[in-house]
């Protein structure tokens, strides 16, 4: 009975995951290309100090993703072997890339010329965390400083 | 009220320092959620009842760390950063932190 919900859970988590995984990334491809003309750089001193500074603003952007049951199955497997985990990879990439764009939409509303000091953070939330059988689910929040010159 | 995490204001210049200013809070979803959450992961994917329950908490910690800003009579927020712990099952604690200083 426990092996059929289980096989029930991976088929549905298969199939549900790995097209909802695509259509995902082909928005995030598709924000990306939208968003590249704004900059934004890890280090704090990309500031154009000849310029006049209108505004500064303090942008995030969070996301919380979770892995489907197909992909944790293969990846308890995998981590008998050992080695590369590239469901996880592929989730984290994504969540990663989603905080970013999400951060990079406010900046675009706020009319920001570039943001500065990016930081991405991780950390395990819900049942996951502090439990020794994993759920899956990580959150990665991203945080900077949006600058605005004065035109 | 300037909040950046960057070590200065750009543009302008800080004439005093307050010291070390804080918020924090501790969330825990409500059952209704985590019920829809844990039937969301068989598919995966983004749970965006967590995402909207991480906003509001952060939200609600750089509001605390504000009002203890302006009580020192503050009008920017340098350096913030932040920090998310889980204590217990199903709670979260998500502490941001920050500078207090004034600038012209």
């Amino acid at each position: 009975m426990d092996l059929y919900i289980l096989l029930t859970l991976v088929i549905l988590g298969f199939s549900s995951g790995t097209i909802a995984e695509k259509i995902h990334y082909n928005s995030i491809k598709k924000r990306e290309t939208e968003l590249i003309n704004i900059p934004a750089v890890t280090s704090g001193d990309f500031i154009d100090e000849e310029k006049e500074i209108e505004n500064v603003y303090f942008l995030d952007g969070a996301c919380v993703v979770a892995l489907d049951y197909f992909k944790m199955f293969f990846a308890e497997i995998k981590k008998f072997f050992g080695g590369r985990i590239q469901s996880y990879e592929t989730l984290l990439d994504r969540g990663k890339r989603e905080a970013i764009l999400r951060l990079k939409q406010k900046a675009r509303e706020k009319d920001v010329d570039i943001i500065v000091n990016l930081r991405i953070e991780t950390s395990t939330i819900g049942q996951s965390a502090g439990k020794k059988k994993g759920f899956g689910c990580v959150e990665v929040f991203t945080y900077a400083t949006g600058i605005k010159y004065k035109k | 009220m300037i909040i950046t995490n960057i070590p200065l204001v750009p543009g302008k210049k800080i004439v005093e320092h307050y010291g070390l200013v804080s918020g924090s809070t501790v969330r825990a979803k409500h059952i209704g959620r985590d019920i829809m959450a844990s039937l969301k992961n068989i598919v995966g994917g983004e749970l965006k009842g967590y995402t909207q329950l991480l906003n509001e908490a952060r939200n609600e910690a750089i509001k605390r760390m504000v009002l203890q800003a302006e009580k020192l009579g503050a009008n920017a927020v340098i350096n913030v950063r932040f920090s998310t712990s889980s204590i217990t099952q199903g709670a979260a604690e998500l502490y941001a932190y920050g500078t207090a200083v004034k600038v012209e």
